[in-house]
């Protein structure tokens, strides 16, 4: 199978699990209590008569459930996700403009917690019952039952409100007009603190696997003969443990896309992140369903890409994968 | 005898099984340590906690009883933590065990189906379910429910793969055994070890998962929940952060001790893979 064959079944794939996404988000408005109609305006009760009848007539809510279905889905696949009545603009307008910070946060701590897990665990795994490894071995256990929205507020307590190291909430400074370099550097100041506290999780999670990982190839026998042959212990680790060692690693960090996702929802929420998660968290308050199942089918199209980019790479990276599909 | 002489071989497990003794201790206890509602002010809002015996852990902004609310808040975590965990068990287990046995074209489906729900963020799908189907403690377990049972499946489907060509399992065939009858008598009374421990795994990200929609504001309005304690106060997080301090730590620390436990019992009902493991 060449590299045009596989992408192409790939995306199909993720055209299907899109497509029940939609089908899914489909049944969720008529599972809420009261009237499609309302859950589509998006307040109980509250709405005028007039739009109500406006969105009955646009999604055919008088017809027949399979026409409704039908009307739902071509809306979809024009890349109509509905419109929010709240805040008077089409739900794609609203969820492209926060994209960008989304990607932003995830990607930083996608690779802070996939090159310090990496490490941890790798430290961790050469001296196995050394003081190193039951200090990484904690920290991972300690890291992997800490509540995500808890540890941000506390760090921002810590590190932003008590020594001001690093800015409490936002995504820039606000009237400063930064350009350029300048901008870029501000923005990174902002982002160290929820990108640190969102990659914890998966940190441990990651050290971990990296550690079992490791152990489990450092008993192979061409680590042996590297070994035999006199290589220094740290050359065999290095190049040939941790190499073999991280491919696992990474198949684990390209399925975690959508907790990332997840966890973005609680991180944006506690730091004022301008992102899809702020976005959800703000629609929910207002009960604006519309903008939540377009949030909700925006960030499954993100880790489906996300997921078919992590499998290319892979491939390309390692060719034995291609040899044993 | 064997099994707790290797549960207690594992400090850790017994640390942890030691602190969720204490929460359960504390969860039973709340009424009657407790018994005015953690949701009635008691006292002066904003008062610091180790500063009045009758508040130990301090007020809130409302001047409740942090304590109380850390105690009655223990009851609904744990609740939610076991309940919503046996729901996954219920979807995941038939499942996984369907999908093993038949195999094919059912596996092939049953497994796609899981591979979906695996895909999609599960934690946004949680929000949207309890959103919609409005925050109450039905709602609640059944999103948790829905978004943790596939590795429940992929685990059953695996084991099950791998009992079905045993002997015992072709000698009930042979004797003419129906299928249910096999599945729930051969086949799945040998699944239950790696089960329970996968399920005490389980609650832990079930409690978490819990405490975060709390926070985000889609716990039930009728159950005082850590979760939302902690999000109660977040306005005031310079001059009041134990109010956020206290719940969240309570948290970490149950879902730590559960952890801890379900490694122990990992060791002690799979002695073969215990020595192994890592």
């Amino acid at each position: 199978m060449n590299l045009l064959q596989f992408l192409s079944g790939r995306l199909v794939k993720g055209v299907l699990v899109l497509f029940a996404i939609a089908v899914l988000n489909f049944f969720l408005i008529r599972a809420a209590p009261g009237d499609p109609a309302q859950v589509l305006a998006g307040e109980a009760g509250a709405a005028d008569a007039q739009l109500l009848e406006q969105l009955r007539e646009r999604f055919g809510l008088n017809e027949p459930l399979l026409t409704q279905l039908w009307i739902y889905i071509k809306g979809y696949m024009t890349f109509d996700l509905g419109f929010s009545y709240r805040q008077q603009q089409p739900v794609l307008t609203l969820v492209l403009d926060r994209l960008p910070a989304t990607l932003l946060l995830t990607g930083a701590a996608f690779v802070i917690s996939l090159a310090l897990g990496v490490v941890m665990g790798a430290l961790a795994a050469r001296r196995v019952g050394s003081w190193s490894d039951s200090l990484i071995t904690a920290l991972s256990l300690v890291f992997y039952a800490t509540p995500l929205f808890w540890i941000a507020l506390m760090s921002q307590i810590v590190f932003s409100l008590k020594f001001g190291l690093v800015p409490n909430v936002g995504y820039e400074t606000i009237g400063a007009n930064y350009t350029g370099l300048a901008r870029a550097l501000d923005i990174g100041h902002h982002l160290i603190l929820p990108a640190m506290t969102l990659g914890l999780f998966f940190t441990a999670l990651y050290a971990r696997m990296m550690r079992a990982s490791m152990l489990e190839v450092a008993g192979a026998d061409f680590v042996k003969t590297a070994r035999a042959k006199g290589l220094s212990p740290g050359i065999v680790s290095r190049r040939h443990v941790a190499r073999n060692a991280i491919l696992p690693v990474v198949t684990l960090a390209g399925l975690q896309a959508g907790q990332l996702v997840g966890g973005a929802v609680l991180t944006e929420t506690v730091f004022a992140w301008p992102g899809i998660g702020r976005l959800m968290f703000d629609a929910l308050l207002q009960r604006d369903y519309s903008v939540l199942l377009g949030v909700f089918f925006m960030s499954s199209a993100m880790v489906v890409g996300f997921n078919i980019i992590t499998d290319l790479v892979y491939r390309i990276a390692d060719p034995r994968i291609e040899a044993a599909s | 005898m064997n099994f707790l002489k290797r549960f207690c071989r594992n400090r850790g497990a017994v640390l942890g099984l030691v602190i969720l003794l204490a929460v359960v201790a504390f969860a039973l206890l709340a009424p009657t340590l407790f018994p005015q509602s953690p949701w009635r002010p008691v006292g002066r809002p904003f008062l610091a906690p180790f500063t009045m015996e009758r508040f130990p852990l301090g007020t809130d902004t409302l001047g409740r009883n942090l304590a109380s609310g850390l105690v009655h808040g223990a009851r609904v975590s744990l609740m939610i933590g076991v309940v919503s965990t046996l729901v996954a068990l219920l979807i995941g287990v038939p499942l996984g065990a369907a999908a093993g046995y038949a195999g094919g074209f059912v596996d092939d489906a049953l497994m796609r189906f899981t591979e979906f729900f695996q895909t999609i963020p599960s934690f946004a799908l949680a929000i949207v379910l309890v959103a919609i189907l409005q925050p109450q403690l039905g709602s609640i377990v059944l999103a948790i429910g829905v978004v943790s049972w596939p590795p429940v499946a992929r685990l059953v489907r695996g084991e099950v793969l791998s009992l079905k060509s045993r002997e015992y399992v072709q000698a009930a065939v042979t004797i003419g055994q129906s299928t249910p009858r096999i599945i729930f008598s051969q086949v799945l009374p040998n699944t239950i070890a790696p089960i329970i421990v996968m399920g005490s795994l389980m609650i832990g990200s079930a409690i978490l998962l819990e405490s975060a929609l709390s926070f985000l504001g889609l716990g039930d309005p009728n159950l005082m929940s850590w979760g939302y304690m902690v999000g109660a106060g977040r306005t005031r997080l310079l001059d009041a952060w134990w109010i956020s301090f206290f719940p969240g730590f309570a948290i970490f620390l149950t879902v730590l001790a559960l952890n801890l436990a379900g490694e122990g019992l990992n060791d002690a009902l799979n002695p073969r893979l215990a020595r192994g493991r890592e």
